[in-house]
C-alpha cells in the first residue's frame, strides 16, 4: 500500500507543478510570433518519442552527484537529487510534459481571436485577457492536461526505474513494485496490487470525462448554438 | 458625464494610413487612404476587400500601418514619423466587430461592466445600469449570448463598447442580417446616444440600404483608396467607379465610347457598344474616342408603348422587351435595343400598359439619369 499511496502522491504533485508551469508555457507556444518557436514547440514534444530510459538517463546523469542538477541540489539543500523523491518529481514532470502542454496549447487556440482583440480595444492587457477570456473559455483543455498528466505519471516506469532506484517508501512506486513482485514470482501479490491500480485509474478517468464532457457541452452549447434557437 | 472627458471627445478622428501586404497568389494589397471623421456618423462604403476593416483594425491599433499618422481630436495615436504608437488598450477607441465578439461565457451585464474594471464599484454599477438602459436592454443584464435575439446581442455589444466613454466609435457592419425596423431602431438609440456624447463614429458597411438609413456623411474606398467623400446622394447618386456603381445598386451598367462633347450644352454623345444606340450623359473626363462606362438605375428609365415627341428627355430609345418577371413589389424587363436595358416598374404600370414578351416599346432617360463612370 505504501507503493500505491507514494505513486498517488507523485503524481498529485507533478499534476500540480505542470498546471502551474504549463500554463504560461502554453499560452506563450500558442500565441508568441517568434520565429525560433518551433524549437521549444520539439523540446516540449521530445518525451512523447523518446524511450523512457533515455530521458531517465540523462536525468540520472544531470542529477548526480556531478551532474549540474546534483551540485545545485546538494548547495541548496546539504544533500543529493538522485534517488529522492524530490528527484522522482522533477524527472516525472519532464516526461509528462506534452501530455499537459499540448492540450492546453490546442484549447487556447480555439479561443476565437476576435474575442481577444474585443478584450484589448475594451482596455484588458494581457494578464486580464488570459484570467477572464482565455482560461475560463479553455476549461476542458485545463481539465483535460490535469488528467493525462495525472495518470501518465501512475503509469510511468522507466523514467522512475532509472532516477528513483527502487527505495521502499521514498521512490518505489507501483508500478515498480509490481514488477519486483513478478520478478519473485508473486504473482498474486502483482495481481492485487495492479487491479488496485486498474481500478483507481479507470475511475479517475471515468469521472474526469463525465465531468469535462458535461463542461465542455456546456461551452460549447454557449458558444455555438445559433442565437434564435432559445 | 464629466466635462473634460466630453470636451476632448468634441474632437475629429483624422487618419492617413498607408500600407502594403504581399499576399501569396495575388497582387499586394496597398492601402493608401486619408479620412476625416467629425462627430457624428460617417459612413465608410465600399465593396468587400475594399480595406474598410484593415481601416479600422489600423485606428484601433490591432494592425500597424507602415506609415502614417492617426489623432483624436489632439491625441496623437500613432505617428509613424515621431514615433508613437499606442496599444489598443490605450487608445480609447471602442470597437463594435462585425461577430460583435461578446464573451460567450459571461452575462450581458458582466460583458458590459467588462471594461470598467478600473472604476470603483458603484460608479461601475451606474454606468452599467445607465447604458444597458439607454440602449433597451437592462431586462436582458443576467443573460448569456447565446440566449439573448440577434438585435439584442448587437444593442448589448454597442453597450459595452459605449459604456468606456472611448474618443472615437467604430463600426464594422455591426448590424448585418437584421430587418430595416430592427436596424433603424438601434440607430435611432445610438444617435441618441451620441446627441450628448459627440464622438466621431466610423459605420463599415457595404449596404446601399443601410447607406441611406444612416446618411449624413459617407466615404467610398476600394483597392484601398478613397474614391469619394461627401454626402451619401453625392457618392453614390453619381459614382464615378465601375465597382462603386456595381455597390451602389445600378443595374444598368454599359460600356461605350465617346461620340463627340458638346460643352456648350454640358453634356457628350456615348455610342454603346455593338449597337446603334447612342445616350447623351453629362459631360464628364473624357474625350472622343475613349471607352467609357455609363451606369443607369433600372427604376430611373421611363417605358412608352408608342413613339413619345415632345419630351424634355434627350434619350429615346426603340427596342423589344424580350423578358420579365416579378421580384417582391416590382416587375424587372429585360429590353433588348441592341444592348440590353434592365427597367423596373411597378405591376400595375405593366397592366395598364398591357406589356408583354415581344412587344415593342421605347425607353425614355434623362440625360442627368445617365451616370458616366470611369473604367
Amino acid at each position: 500500500m505504501d507503493a500505491l499511496l507514494l505513486s498517488l502522491r507523485l503524481a498529485l504533485c507533478v499534476s500540480a507543478i505542470l498546471l502551474a508551469g504549463g500554463l504560461p508555457l502554453a499560452y506563450w507556444l500558442a500565441y508568441s510570433s517568434w520565429r525560433g518557436k518551433f524549437l521549444l514547440e520539439a523540446v516540449v514534444a521530445l518525451p512523447l518519442v523518446l524511450p523512457p530510459t533515455v530521458l531517465g538517463f540523462y536525468a540520472l546523469l544531470a542529477m548526480g552527484p556531478r551532474g549540474p542538477l546534483g551540485k545545485l541540489w546538494q548547495s541548496l539543500f546539504g544533500h543529493g537529487l538522485a534517488f529522492t523523491f524530490e528527484g522522482l518529481v522533477l524527472a516525472s514532470v519532464l516526461y509528462s510534459l506534452p501530455f499537459a502542454v499540448q492540450p492546453l496549447i490546442a484549447s487556447f487556440e480555439s479561443v476565437d481571436r476576435k474575442l481577444l482583440d474585443a478584450s484589448a480595444v475594451l482596455g484588458a492587457g494581457r494578464f486580464k485577457t488570459f484570467w477572464r477570456v482565455i482560461l475560463p473559455l479553455s476549461i476542458p483543455g485545463v481539465v483535460t492536461a490535469i488528467v493525462l498528466s495525472f495518470a501518465h505519471t501512475i503509469g510511468e516506469f522507466g523514467v522512475v526505474l532509472m532516477v528513483g532506484g527502487n527505495l521502499a517508501g521514498v521512490t518505489r512506486t507501483v508500478s515498480i513494485d509490481i514488477y519486483d513482485h513478478v520478478q519473485s514470482l508473486e504473482y498474486g501479490e502483482a495481481n492485487r496490487m495492479a487491479l488496485v491500480l486498474l481500478g483507481i485509474s479507470f475511475s479517475v478517468l471515468s469521472v474526469v470525462y463525465a465531468v469535462n464532457r458535461q463542461v465542455g457541452r456546456q461551452i460549447s452549447r454557449r458558444l455555438w448554438t445559433p442565437w434564435a434557437a432559445k | 458625464m464629466d466635462t473634460l472627458g466630453s470636451e476632448v471627445n468634441a474632437a475629429m478622428l483624422t487618419a492617413l494610413l498607408k500600407m502594403k501586404r504581399l499576399r501569396p497568389g495575388s497582387p499586394p494589397f496597398v492601402l493608401d487612404v486619408s479620412i476625416q471623421v467629425p462627430t457624428g456618423i460617417t459612413i465608410l462604403f465600399g465593396p468587400s476587400g475594399s480595406g474598410k476593416s484593415t481601416v479600422l483594425d489600423c485606428i484601433a491599433g490591432l494592425v500597424r500601418p507602415d506609415s502614417g499618422r492617426i489623432a483624436a481630436g489632439e491625441n496623437m495615436l500613432f505617428d509613424s514619423e515621431s514615433g508613437v504608437n499606442f496599444s489598443p488598450q490605450a487608445r480609447c477607441v471602442a470597437y463594435v466587430f462585425q461577430t460583435l465578439a461578446l464573451f460567450p461565457h459571461m452575462t450581458a451585464e458582466e460583458n458590459v461592466a467588462f471594461g470598467l474594471d478600473a472604476l470603483p464599484r458603484e460608479e461601475r454599477s451606474a454606468r452599467v445600469e445607465e447604458i444597458l438602459k439607454a440602449f433597451r436592454v437592462d431586462k436582458l443584464r443576467g443573460r448569456k449570448p447565446a440566449e439573448i435575439s440577434g438585435g439584442e446581442r448587437q444593442r448589448i455589444a454597442l453597450a459595452r463598447s459605449l459604456v468606456t466613454q472611448p474618443r472615437v466609435l467604430l463600426l464594422d457592419e455591426p448590424l448585418t442580417g437584421l430587418d430595416a425596423h430592427l436596424k433603424a431602431a438601434i440607430v435611432d438609440d445610438l444617435r441618441a446616444w451620441n446627441a450628448a456624447q459627440r464622438i466621431p463614429i466610423l459605420y463599415v458597411t457595404h449596404s446601399r440600404e443601410e447607406v441611406n438609413a444612416l446618411g449624413e456623411r459617407m466615404i467610398a474606398m476600394d483597392h484601398g483608396r478613397v474614391l469619394s467623400e461627401g454626402t451619401p446622394m453625392e457618392v453614390l447618386d453619381a459614382p464615378r467607379h465601375k465597382r462603386l456603381a456595381q455597390a451602389a445598386g445600378f443595374e444598368n451598367l454599359l460600356s461605350g465610347t465617346v461620340m463627340d462633347l458638346r460643352e456648350a450644352d454640358g453634356v457628350m454623345r456615348v455610342r454603346l457598344s455593338e449597337s446603334a444606340c447612342e445616350l447623351e450623359v453629362p459631360l464628364g473626363y473624357a474625350a472622343p474616342g475613349d471607352r467609357v462606362r455609363v451606369a443607369i438605375r433600372a427604376g430611373d428609365i421611363l417605358l412608352a408603348t408608342s413613339e413619345p415627341h415632345d419630351l424634355s428627355a434627350r434619350n429615346v430609345i426603340e427596342g423589344r422587351i424580350v423578358a420579365m418577371e416579378t421580384r417582391g413589389a416590382l416587375i424587372q424587363a429585360r429590353v433588348d435595343c441592341g444592348v440590353e436595358f434592365i427597367v423596373h416598374l411597378t405591376p400595375g404600370a405593366a397592366r395598364t400598359l398591357e406589356l408583354s414578351i415581344g412587344g415593342r416599346v421605347w425607353l425614355v432617360l434623362k440625360t442627368h439619369s445617365c451616370h458616366f463612370v470611369e473604367e
